[in-house]
């Protein structure tokens, strides 16, 4: 398949009165064309900050993306991009769907405008061009009266199609690349069905690869086609769907997916979590970062980084467990499962 | 779950309406005619979506709003119609734990005076006995005695969310409504604080109202649940029986929207897909409240509301398919 998106040893730092905080901390992944890649960890993990730096929205100062660090889109260096270029790039090639809807739309420009307005900037449409394909986006992404609709304010909309309107605006270039932060978090579940079946739709109809954020499993299980999962700034496992459900390797995907209730747990059985916080990134530590919450911690792990094993073409994991020398260590209860054997 | 054998509720809702007035002729009937009671050592989940009034009805519970109809019985005392003295002993037996622990704690005070705050307003506690008191609370919440000198900006969502546990406990109350007490917080933490809740009931026997719209997570931590509707109830039972066998049009649409972490199951599985979005909830149509998004909706349903009634030992349902 063809990447149309690589990143290789990505490195970015905040620079703070406490000093530098190294948010991500060398990652490489790709994306192929017409994919669904998810990206999860827990806050901090540096899952947007790396999602921002694709774009180059990373703000200087205080953030920095380090000497070195290359984003390859379509064989083309993001980093290296003039503004212009980069204008080029945000919104037509790549586009983002943002976290927080209430927030991420112009609260005092119409929403037929919001939409209309790359469409003005990037396809050279006359405003009332714009404004009809507005009008059609929105009826694409399922909002009744999109006539109406279109000349109303954000106040007017609420939460759920507010999310729409986002996405409308993030689909009106038809982008090679949509990166959804986070975009269900701050809906209900009826809406979130909603919202994840029309990006699903929308991603067959127009091609996009999407790059999804989140810290939800069950969207990731239903949604993606590869997982990367990230802690402190490293992705620390990676592979398609099946292997990180079925099949994962790590202690911290194993944590990960057994410290959300399913419905067909035990009523008030503990559940399973993990213990201490992830480490502090002003000075993260040598070994591997996951070391000093995981209880299979043997003392290599404390001192220096495990190296990538790779499993299968897709699948390959950072962790000392996977050393022919390591004492094997079976997977917990409830992970892995059925489907693995039978492959 | 082995103290409500006994069946002695210690809450008990009656027809509970809240209304706030929005203008000479807009009524928003945030709750509408819900009745509930919630026994010792029992936890009752309330599910919904926003905007469907859990929060409402958890703060009417509370005292925290005056009801504009019905009761709320605490231990068989009317908390809205009781002297001072009465209304200072609910205060002392029901305590809250709120959704944001950003918001909800004081930036100014340290968390020794956050936890201190109400043992000191009942006098339960002085001097040294008040500051051990502390300490050992926060040692309860998996905190330690460090902490005490503290402001909450130095700590964590996680950790916040425990001090607000803490605070809580701190009068040794014997109900406590906890409103999305994990929502603002990570997967893997959400699991450190529903542990910690957990363990408490078991140790303290306490009775909980736990609101939250994470429909597993509720699942996991209670008895019974009650489902909200725009501001009705209109289905509540075993927690076990509504998530196997949901009765209500409702909750089955809300229970197949839940992600599941399995790709083969979810693969696999048809949702049922809610058109649209909760209708606003001022001045709303009589009937029942979800006709309009309910795909076995019939006539009688926009004109007659439907009667929360017993279909099956100990589950209730309002709706006219029963």
């Amino acid at each position: 398949m063809d990447k149309i998106l690589e990143v290789k040893n990505l490195r970015v730092s905040y620079h703070t009165y406490a000093g530098e905080v190294q948010s991500v901390r060398g990652i490489d992944f790709y994306l192929n064309k017409g994919e669904t890649l998810a990206i999860v960890g827990e806050s901090g993990c540096g899952k947007s900050v790396t999602s921002k730096a694709i774009m180059k929205l990373i703000q200087t100062p205080p953030g920095e993306i380090k000497e070195g660090s290359e984003i390859l889109f379509n064989g083309q260096d993001v980093l290296k991009m003039d503004e212009n270029a980069l204008r080029e790039l945000r919104g037509s090639d790549i586009s983002m769907i943002f976290q927080d809807p209430m927030t991420s739309l112009n609260p005092t420009m119409t929403v037929g405008k919001q939409i209309s307005e790359s469409l003005v900037i990037h396809r050279g449409l006359s405003k009332a061009e714009a404004f009809e394909e507005a009008v059609k986006m929105l009826k694409l992404v399922n909002i009744p009266n999109a006539d109406k609709r279109a000349k109303q304010y954000p106040h007017e909309f609420s939460g759920g199609m507010r999310q729409r309107a986002m996405i409308a605006i993030a689909l009106a270039c038809n982008p090679k690349i949509l990166i959804a932060d986070e975009p269900t978090t701050a809906l209900d579940v009826t809406i979130q069905a909603q919202i994840m079946d029309l990006m699903k739709d929308l991603q067959d109809k127009l091609g996009s690869a999407v790059i999804l954020i989140t810290h939800d499993l069950g969207v990731v299980a239903d949604f993606a086609d590869r997982i990367q999962v990230m802690y402190s700034g490293l992705i620390i496992e990676r592979g398609t769907v099946n292997e990180i459900f079925y099949n994962p390797q790590h202690p911290y995907t194993w944590a990960l997916l057994k410290s959300v209730p399913r419905l067909t747990t035990e009523h008030k059985d503990t559940l399973y979590s993990i213990k201490g916080t992830p480490p502090d990134l002003l000075c993260p530590p040598v070994g591997c970062p996951f070391a000093a919450r995981c209880e299979y911690a043997m003392a290599v792990c404390k001192e220096s980084m495990p190296e990538d094993t790779v499993l299968s073409p897709t699948h390959s994991v950072n962790c000392w467990l996977q050393h022919p020398y390591a004492p094997k260590v079976a997977k917990p209860d409830g992970i892995g499962g059925t489907v693995n054997e039978s492959k | 779950m082995s103290q409500n054998n006994e069946n002695k509720p210690l809450i008990e809702v009656k027809n509970l309406k809240k209304y706030f007035k929005l203008g000479p002729k807009a009524i928003l009937k945030a709750v509408d005619d819900v009745s509930f009671t919630i026994n010792k050592g029992e936890t009752l989940g309330l599910v919904g979506e926003s905007g469907c009034g859990k929060t409402t009805c958890g703060r009417t519970v509370m005292g925290l709003y005056h009801a504009t109809s019905g009761e709320v019985l605490f231990d068989g005392v009317n908390i809205n119609d009781s002297n001072a003295k009465q209304k200072k002993d609910f205060t002392r037996k029901a305590q809250i734990i709120f959704q944001d622990p950003y918001a909800s704690l004081n930036p100014r005070m340290t968390v020794g005076d956050i936890i201190g705050e109400g043992i000191e307003i009942h006098g339960l506690y002085t001097g040294q006995e008040k500051i051990d008191k502390i300490y050992h609370l926060l040692e309860l919440v998996g905190l330690n005695k460090e902490h005490a000198s503290r402001f909450p900006h130095e700590f964590s969502g996680g950790q916040r969310q425990r001090i607000g546990i803490a605070r809580a406990l701190a009068i040794e109350p014997e109900f406590i409504v906890c409103d999305e007490p994990i929502s603002a917080l990570d997967v893997s933490i959400q699991a450190q604080v529903v542990n910690l809740l957990i363990k408490l009931q078991r140790e303290l026997g306490l009775t909980y109202l736990f609101i939250a719209h994470d429909l597993s997570m509720v699942k996991h931590i209670s008895d019974r649940v009650g489902v909200m509707y725009l501001g009705t109830m209109v289905e509540l039972s075993s927690s076990h029986d509504l998530y196997a066998k949901p009765l209500h049009p409702y909750t089955q649409a809300l229970l197949s929207a839940i992600p599941i972490p399995d790709p083969e199951t979810e693969k696999n599985r048809k949702r049922i897909m809610l058109e649209g979005e909760v209708p606003s909830p001022i001045n709303p149509k009589p009937g029942c409240r979800f006709a309009a998004r309910c795909r076995y909706a019939k006539p009688i349903c926009s004109e007659v509301t439907p009667e929360f009634k017993e279909v099956e030992k100990e589950h209730f349902v309002a709706c006219h398919l029963f």
